[in-house]
């Protein structure tokens, strides 16, 4: 009886497959943009998590002898206020760092929400197919229709403008295309033969689809989802600059942003650090994001 | 002088050191007019050695061989643009699965008319003619009626006949098929079969059939050869591969037939599986599986005897089915 | 014993379909007709090329689809209709074996969990006696325990169809649908697995359905055959008879077709003529007179029914005839 398995891309000296995780370590760390953004991120959440004692000043914190205050190394800068005061004499590095936790934590949390009823919105039609799945779709494609920014807006004017219901905004905004995502995933595995076997060994609807077909359709979530957390900083900050969004005094980047625009011949470096925040962040996830698509994608291809 | 002659070529993948050998010293030999069938199962370097003869091998793959010749010509120090004018016009090559070897985004008859533009030229209307004699060779019905189907209309044994005609379209002196009918039902793979044949008859070409169906081999070929983890073990004449294989792989292979399999409940297997990429065995590359392997077959790589028109690489070739120095005359170069 | 393990009666199965881009509705006839039976511990092989209807009987014998028409008993217990036995108890009868061994096997699942399936969704059996369940049916089908842990893309096609094989005998039914098990696999590997189904076949008495299109498989492993056209059963019977006698132009084409090595296996060739029509717009009469060496008139116009000729049943007019 023939016995030898065949061998994977690369193998371990003990001839064993490696696991693939170990699979998916290595490809995904061949490509420098996509370490350099894994790194960026991880900063980022260390920063996120780590703001109370990162932060040299408490970010609400106004010293009123030290209004616009430029960066240290500037000419009037001050090493207590590394990169200066905004309007009203507060840190903008400690903001920053604050900054970065609302962000991070409000935008993971519109991602795995609007990822969670997207998945299971997508589910069904893809299950159910009929009335059901026609319903579902044809109110994402009116979701899909509207300008996202534009909806975004509308919803947050209905509701009243917060971070919260800012957020909530966002995930419907971002609804549709999970929705999408997993339906197309859903019907693209029904056909294969590895489904029809779970039927046939008597598999319920609940079974296969989350037991079955959803963790084949992970691949092109997952990555979705990278893109989505940065679109959603990036909402969140257009919303927060629009006043729609965090309200004043909570250290939102774009609410940051959206304060400092009138200062930005006399003062430079209170709109720049925000925008460049979220510069950097967007760039970072979108980095990674590619990064997980291309390390995904060869293994699925196999 | 043969229409196609290889010596040693080798196609590697891979950064060295870790190359995998796709193909490893094949020789090979058609004469003008001789139908050669190339068999082997997954993994053998069948096509890739066929495509390689093309110039299809991409970046990462190298190809070496110490002579590559079509007609005399040798193809591997001819400038990129000459031997693209070469293949397609006097080498032509037909692939297995007829719906994706044709472009779905035109239509059958311009697909076949642009390969005329590019190789032969002429106006319009001459290659539109041209191609409605060609459909009609390759035995499509109504042919001026389908110069306007897409691919995903006709179906796949029409599409095959669509790259057939291609294929002649500019009377190549030697045809490639890798796998021709593999993807096709049984009926139609005869039709297939009959016509490629018919064609090779008319036309005095030289035609390679690659498959892994030896029963495709037995009734189509002249000569035949046998390939085996990207080495070439076995060249015969296909009355003698069958009547008297002298290599154990093929005498293998041609046991665990089902249709030699009459009468016995179990057939015989080849144990063990094709060696890939990293478990290469030394020595022969055969030797885990053979039935009759000995010392010599696990130190030593064989090297190709050369005998009457037949080749073997073995220590060992089989003579009446047991094995010893079974070649007719006996000796050759290591 | 004596129960036959399969019975179907006529089975039909039709499709609407939308025809043309103003939404005609056409009817796609897969299957009409068909009645076999098969007991315990035999193969019958089903053989035609595609639009044949064989995949649309194996998809009718596993219940993942009703009939449109006819019945089918599974054990002597009805599978189809309003009296028909409840599902979870006709799955433990029938499993299926896939012909693509890339696609059949989940392959976010490792190997254990995909042959343990079927034992956590019909049994209550305790995860230690799944895995032991499990393990004894791997050692059966050739697989090593060390691949119990690992995923399906670490195999070769052989051994997935070896792992196929285990999660169709898990549940130890009495039929097996083998769809087309060894047409995408090498012919060395091709010997192994079916030696193996052949094994398995004596040692558990499993009956198994055998969808083919290689006849020289087919004459290997086959009690029975039944071969098909656009639907319908052409000829049907013994093996031996079948394949040493044929008696429906059909067959004969389909044997002359068929590559073999030997030479005296080659009988006169029968080269068809034109293409497989299409089950949307079968020809009236015999489906086959289109493409028949021998058509006469009545074959345009009369379906032909089957009849018992020689051991067999045949669907042709002038069978004896010819």
């Amino acid at each position: 009886m023939d016995s030898s398995t065949l061998p994977a891309a690369r193998q371990s000296a003990s001839g064993a497959p490696p696991h693939p995780f170990l699979e998916f370590v290595q490809e995904y760390s061949s490509s420098a943009g996509a370490m350099a953004g894994f790194l960026v991120i991880c900063a980022l959440i260390v920063v996120a998590l780590g703001a109370d004692w990162l932060s040299p000043h408490p970010p609400h914190e106004q010293y009123r002898n030290a209004l616009l205050v430029p960066p240290a190394w500037a000419a009037e800068g001050n090493a207590q206020f590394l990169l200066g005061t905004d309007d009203i004499g507060r840190d903008i590095l400690s903001r920053i760092f604050h900054g970065a936790r609302v962000s991070m934590s409000v935008g993971a949390l519109v991602v795995v929400l609007a990822l969670l009823l997207g998945i299971a919105l997508g589910l069904v039609a893809g299950y159910f197919r009929g009335i059901t799945d026609i319903a579902i779709m044809r109110a994402m494609d009116v979701m899909l229709a509207l300008p996202s920014l534009l909806l975004a807006i509308v919803i947050v004017a209905i509701l009243g403008p917060s971070l919260l219901n800012a957020a909530l905004a966002v995930v419907i905004v971002q609804l549709p295309h999970y929705v999408r995502l997993t339906r197309a995933a859903v019907l693209n595995e029904w056909n294969k033969d590895y489904v029809t076997a779970s039927r046939l060994a008597g598999a319920g609807p609940i079974r296969l689809m989350l037991v079955t077909v959803l963790p084949n359709c992970v691949a092109p979530l997952i990555v979705q989802a990278t893109w989505g957390l940065s679109t959603a900083i990036l909402d969140l900050a257009a919303l927060g600059f629009l006043g729609l969004g965090a309200q004043p005094p909570t250290p939102e980047w774009g609410t940051m942003l959206a304060n400092a625009l009138q200062f930005i011949q006399r003062a430079w470096w209170v709109v720049t650090f925000p925008g460049l925040a979220i510069l950097l962040t967007v760039l970072a996830f979108n980095l990674m994001g590619d990064g997980l698509r291309d390390a995904l994608d060869p293994k699925l291809k196999q | 002088m043969p229409l196609l002659e290889i010596r040693n070529l080798s196609v590697e993948f891979g950064e060295k050191g870790h190359a995998l050998r796709a193909v490893d010293a094949v020789d090979l030999a058609l004469e003008e007019g001789e139908v050669l069938g190339v068999v082997g199962e997954s993994g053998s370097g069948k096509s890739v050695s066929m495509l390689a003869v093309m110039g299809l091998i991409g970046y990462p793959g190298r190809v070496h061989a110490d002579r590559l010749a079509f007609d005399g010509v040798d193809l591997l120090t001819l400038p990129a643009a000459e031997r693209r004018r070469i293949a397609g016009k006097d080498i032509a090559m037909i692939f297995q699965e007829p719906m994706s070897s044709l472009n779905p985004c035109f239509t059958v008859g311009f697909q076949i008319m642009e390969t005329l533009q590019v190789h032969e030229g002429g106006s319009r209307r001459q290659r539109r003619a041209r191609t409605i004699e060609l459909l009609d060779q390759v035995g499509i019905p109504a042919p001026e009626s389908r110069l306007n189907a897409f691919p995903h209309q006709l179906s796949g044994g029409m599409n095959q006949r669509v790259m057939i005609a291609m294929a002649i379209a500019c009377n190549p002196r030697l045809l490639i098929a890798d796998e021709p009918t593999t993807a096709l039902d049984v009926t139609i793979q005869k039709q297939i079969l009959e016509l490629l044949l018919s064609l090779q008859r008319e036309r005095g070409m030289g035609l390679v059939l690659i498959t892994h169906n030896m029963g495709v081999v037995a009734a189509t070929s002249h000569r035949v050869a046998v390939m085996y983890a990207g080495q070439m073990v076995e060249q015969q004449p296909r009355d003698w591969l069958f009547g008297a294989p002298r290599h154990p792989y093929t005498a293998a292979l041609l046991e665990a037939l089902p249709e030699r399999g009459l009468g016995r409940r179990r057939l015989p297997t080849i144990p063990g599986v094709v060696p890939g990429l990293y478990d290469r065995p030394s020595g022969c590359l055969f030797h885990p599986r053979c039935n009759f392997v000995q010392e010599r077959c696990r130190r030593e790589e064989p090297g190709i005897t050369h005998s009457n028109g037949l080749l073997v690489r073995c220590h060992y070739p089989l003579g009446a089915g047991a094995p010893g120095d079974g070649l007719p005359s006996g000796g050759g170069r290591p | 014993m004596n129960t036959p393990v399969l019975e179907g009666r006529d089975l039909s199965r039709h499709y609407r379909v939308a025809t043309g881009i103003f939404g005609g509705r056409g009817t796609l006839r897969a299957l009409d007709g068909i009645s076999v039976t098969l007991q315990q511990g035999r193969t019958l092989a089903v053989v035609g090329e595609s639009g044949c209807g064989k995949t649309t009987l194996a998809r009718l014998v596993t219940l993942i689809e009703p009939p449109t028409a006819g019945s089918i008993t599974l054990d002597g217990r009805p599978a189809t209709g309003p009296q028909a036995a409840p599902l979870p108890e006709l799955r433990r009868l029938v499993q299926m074996v896939f012909q693509d061994p890339y696609g059949s096997l989940n392959p976010r699942k490792k190997v254990g969990s995909i042959i343990a399936e079927p034992l956590v969704i019909n049994t209550r059996l305790s995860a230690r006696e799944r895995e032991e369940t499990v393990r004894a049916i791997m050692d059966k089908v050739g697989l090593r325990p060390e691949h119990y842990g690992r995923y399906p893309h670490m195999f070769s096609g052989g051994q997935r169809q070896r792992i196929a094989i285990a999660r169709a005998l898990a549940l130890r039914p009495k039929l097996v649908v083998a769809d087309e098990p060894v047409s995408a696999l090498d012919v060395s590997i091709q010997a192994q697995v079916l030696n193996l189904l052949m094994d398995l076949q004596e040692e558990f008495h499993l009956a198994y359905l055998f969808i083919a299109h290689d006849l020289s498989v087919v004459r290997h492993i086959a009690d029975d055959v039944l071969v098909m056209y656009l639907g319908r059963a052409v000829e049907q019977g013994p093996k031996a008879r079948v394949f040493a006698a044929p008696l429906h132009p059909y067959t004969r084409a389909l044997l002359s077709a068929t590559p073999t090595v030997d030479p005296k296996l080659r009988g006169e060739p029968i080269v068809l003529h034109g293409e497989l029509p299409s089950p949307l717009a079968p020809p009236p009469g015999c489906p086959f007179h289109v493409r028949c060496p021998h058509t006469r008139e009545r074959c345009r116009v009369e379906v032909p029914p089957p009849r018992p000729m020689d051991e067999r049943m045949v669907a042709c007019h002038f069978a004896g005839e010819l």
